[in-house]
């Protein structure tokens, strides 16, 4: 037998290795760190587990996450995250991934209480700028009191993602006596909005095609748990929630409406919408009403509350601009009609996809 | 936004009205020409305060409505190539053609981008040396100067893979046109305040004296519409038809002669089809002959495109003030928004769109009968073309 030949010894240069590697300082996300292997580890290690905390559930680190809700109701709901850019004024794809599941909770009334997080990361995506993102979800997560516990880390190839696509699911308790869901809208509620409507989707907007509105308009990006908990103090008896995300308020009202039967009336001026949204919407010939929020929340609520839950909404900080703006009825069933300043009337409709600025 | 809020006070809107009422004395029609305006009476419900006999007939001013057909085909097939990015704005995305819209051919892996600017299409040809880029170049004399701005810095920046798919329209052979129908029911007209920003007045007075018809130069907020209506009405009680600009904040009676200049140095005009209507003499604008190397048309082999009309589709009637949209008998149930025979009910600027987003609870119960389709409004000798050959849409 032949001795074998060793490779001359030399200089390593790692750079045209392929994964996996376990090299601590990456720079770029390569196929290997979604390959479950050492790189996989060492993301979760360096990048996640620091930015969302240590607590024990997480720490573990199995399967899944075990929990003990202690026969408390529970919440469960998912959602992902395809925003661009990552970055954008008021915010970033970590904090919506965060709110938006704790929101969606929190519309049925739960106090969010676990996050799972996955991440889909495009290879060739700087490991710094997914550090940053995570670092944006677990400051996210403490403001609204909810541990990431579990996640989960995949690399598609260059070009067949968007640099960072996040999904999470979360798990709330709902608090006894407590039913809010959209069928228990009724003719008599009263409609609030607990704030100034259409900021997160003009904000992308201004940055996504590089359309300046002489202000900087920056994203709602919020968790609402904590004005969904001062709501429910004032009265359990909340009909129904909405956070007005993707289709605006719009597509919140008709969905609204279409799941309980019912009629919405709104008094369009009694809608807050700030004036640098108005602005852009009429330069690019887009409908306020429709445009996404990522803050705001839509309540249903008994009209002999709608005092009260008002004046807790604007106690609170995401709450100070709360307005009364419609009422439910039986009119109309399934259909949203806003009634104009200069007293006319329009239906405001369930929109079909992403509005599509006018040509002049 | 100073020059907008002022003009959607409510309380001045009262008083606007309450001139209105006290001038009218028997009933009048009047045609607002931009679709625009026709989104904006609609919207904050203006027709429903203007005393009854008051009608507003909703003109042909929607630029994506009257694109033809034939040009959408043309569209989605230069828009399908390999190499090709396909730049518009966006609300042409959606328009049916023959059997799919623009963003179908992006779904099947078409380049189709949305842009805000034709500048934005040149520049993504210069980013792009090694793609072809073609910008849709659709509407009014609104939007033809900036497109005849992209074309001659093209030509300027010695950028060679740029060219545009262009159908522009212009608007006072449509008002000749309508004027001339023996259909037509329109005693006055709100003319389109930003066609009229570019080419100033200067065309109207000889079509206000020859139809003996009142133009008043009207703007887009609800107030700019009452007191167009108010102008139009108390010069109809008169007997009087001249040419008024009520628009003064946005419109110079000599127009931009900036803009002008570019119109003339990029284009010619020429007969123009409009979908749902016809050919209508001198109506549109075309490249120039020098500028004919950056016609996509030319440039791209796009003939032989087997192009069809929905025959239920009755958009043309409503293009020509013939048919409101909610009296046609497909409106809100075979034609949605979701599922559009025509263009009226895709467009944001549509007619059909503004009844249908805004008005559906005035509309006829689903199964109701429609008025019969009446005859086009334009003179026969107007429309031998491949338009009127196929049914309106």
């Amino acid at each position: 037998m032949a001795d074998t030949v060793l490779p001359q010894a030399g200089p390593v240069d790692p750079s045209g290795w392929t994964c996996p590697l376990p090299l601590r300082d990456h720079p770029r996300v390569v196929m290997g760190h979604g390959g479950g292997g050492a790189l996989s580890a060492e993301l979760v290690e360096n990048v996640f587990l620091p930015a969302f905390g240590d607590g024990p559930v997480l720490a573990a680190l199995g399967d899944s996450a075990v929990l003990d809700p202690g026969g408390a109701r529970i919440a469960f709901s998912t959602d992902s995250f395809v925003v661009r850019p990552l970055f954008f004024p008021g915010g970033s794809i970590g904090d919506l991934a965060v709110n938006g599941t704790v929101n969606d909770l929190a519309m049925s009334g739960a106090r969010a209480a676990w996050l799972s997080c996955a991440a889909i990361l495009e290879e060739g995506v700087e490991t710094a700028l997914v550090a940053r993102v995570a670092e944006a979800m677990g400051t996210a997560a403490r403001r609204a009191g909810v541990q990431v516990v579990t996640g989960d880390t995949k690399v598609v190839e260059a070009g067949h993602g968007d640099g960072v696509y996040l999904n999470t699911a979360g798990i709330g308790l709902i608090p006894p006596g407590v039913d809010i869901r959209p069928q228990r809208a009724r003719p008599g509620d009263t409609v609030l909005v607990s704030g100034e409507i259409g900021l997160h989707g003009v904000a992308i907007m201004s940055v996504r095609e590089g359309l300046e509105f002489g202000v900087e308009i920056e994203s709602d990006c919020a968790a609402l748990g904590t004005l969904v908990d001062a709501m429910l103090a004032v009265t359990p008896d909340l009909h129904v929630l909405r956070d007005p995300t993707r289709g605006g308020l719009a597509a919140s009202l008709h969905e609204i409406a279409s799941a309980a039967g019912v009629g919405v009336t709104l008094q369009e001026s009694a809608v807050p919408v700030p004036p640098p949204v108005a602005n852009a919407c009429a330069v690019l010939g887009l409908d306020p009403f429709y445009v996404a929020n990522e803050g705001k929340l839509v309540a249903f609520v008994p009209r002999e509350h709608t005092d009260a839950v008002l004046a807790a909404m604007r106690a609170h900080p995401l709450g100070a601009a709360a307005a009364v703006i419609g009422e439910c009825v039986a009119d109309h069933p399934g259909m949203v009609v806003a009634r104009t300043a200069f007293g006319g009337t329009r239906v405001v409709d369930l929109p079909i996809g992403e509005q599509l600025p006018r040509i002049c | 936004m100073r020059y907008v809020t002022e003009f959607q006070d409510p309380e001045l809107a009262r008083g606007l009205v309450e001139d209105i009422r006290a001038a009218v004395t028997r009933p009048w029609a009047l045609m607002e020409v931009c679709g625009g305006q026709t989104h904006t009476i609609i919207r904050h419900g203006i027709d429903q305060l203007l005393p009854e006999g008051v009608e507003l007939i909703h003109g042909p001013g929607c630029p994506v409505c009257v694109t033809p057909l034939e040009v959408i085909d043309k569209a989605l097939a230069i828009a399908s190539r390999p190499g090709v990015i396909f730049c518009s704005f966006g609300d042409m995305l959606r328009v049916p053609g023959t059997d799919r819209d623009l963003f179908r051919v992006r779904g099947e892996g078409g380049d189709v981008r949305v842009v805000y600017s034709p500048l934005d299409a040149l520049r993504i040809a210069r980013d792009h040396p090694d793609r072809e880029v073609v910008f849709f170049g659709i509407g009014f004399e609104t939007t033809a100067p900036p497109n005849a701005m992209a074309v001659h810095q093209a030509r300027r920046q010695g950028v060679r893979n740029f060219s545009t798919l262009i159908s522009h329209v212009r608007v006072p052979p449509a008002i000749e046109a309508i004027m001339t129908s023996p259909d037509c029911r329109v005693q006055g007209f709100l003319a389109a305040g930003h066609v009229c920003s570019v080419m100033g007045t200067g065309e109207y007075p000889e079509l206000a004296e020859k139809h003996r018809v009142p133009i008043v130069v009207t703007g887009f907020e609800p107030l700019d519409i009452l007191e167009g209506v108010r102008r139009t009405v108390r010069q109809l009680e008169r007997g009087e038809h001249t040419v008024d600009n009520a628009y003064p904040r946005a419109v110079p009676p000599g127009g931009n002669p900036a803009a002008r200049a570019m119109l003339e140095d990029v284009f010619e005009v020429t007969d123009r089809a409009w979908r749902g209507i016809g050919v209508i003499p001198r109506s549109g604008w075309r490249l120039s002959p020098r500028y004919r190397d950056q016609d996509a048309e030319h440039r791209f082999d796009v003939t032989g495109i087997d192009t069809r009309e929905p025959a239920e589709c009755r958009s043309g009637e409503v293009l020509q003030g013939l048919l409101k949209p909610n009296e046609c008998g497909a409106f809100g149930t075979v034609c949605t928004p979701r599922t559009p025979l025509g263009a009226t009910m895709v467009s944001s600027e549509g007619a059909c769109a503004a009844y249908y987003l805004y008005r559906r609870l005035g509309a006829p119960a689903p199964g109701a009968p429609a008025p019969a389709p009446v005859p086009s409004a334009v003179p026969s000798s107007a429309v031998p073309t491949p338009v009127e050959a196929n049914p309106v849409g």
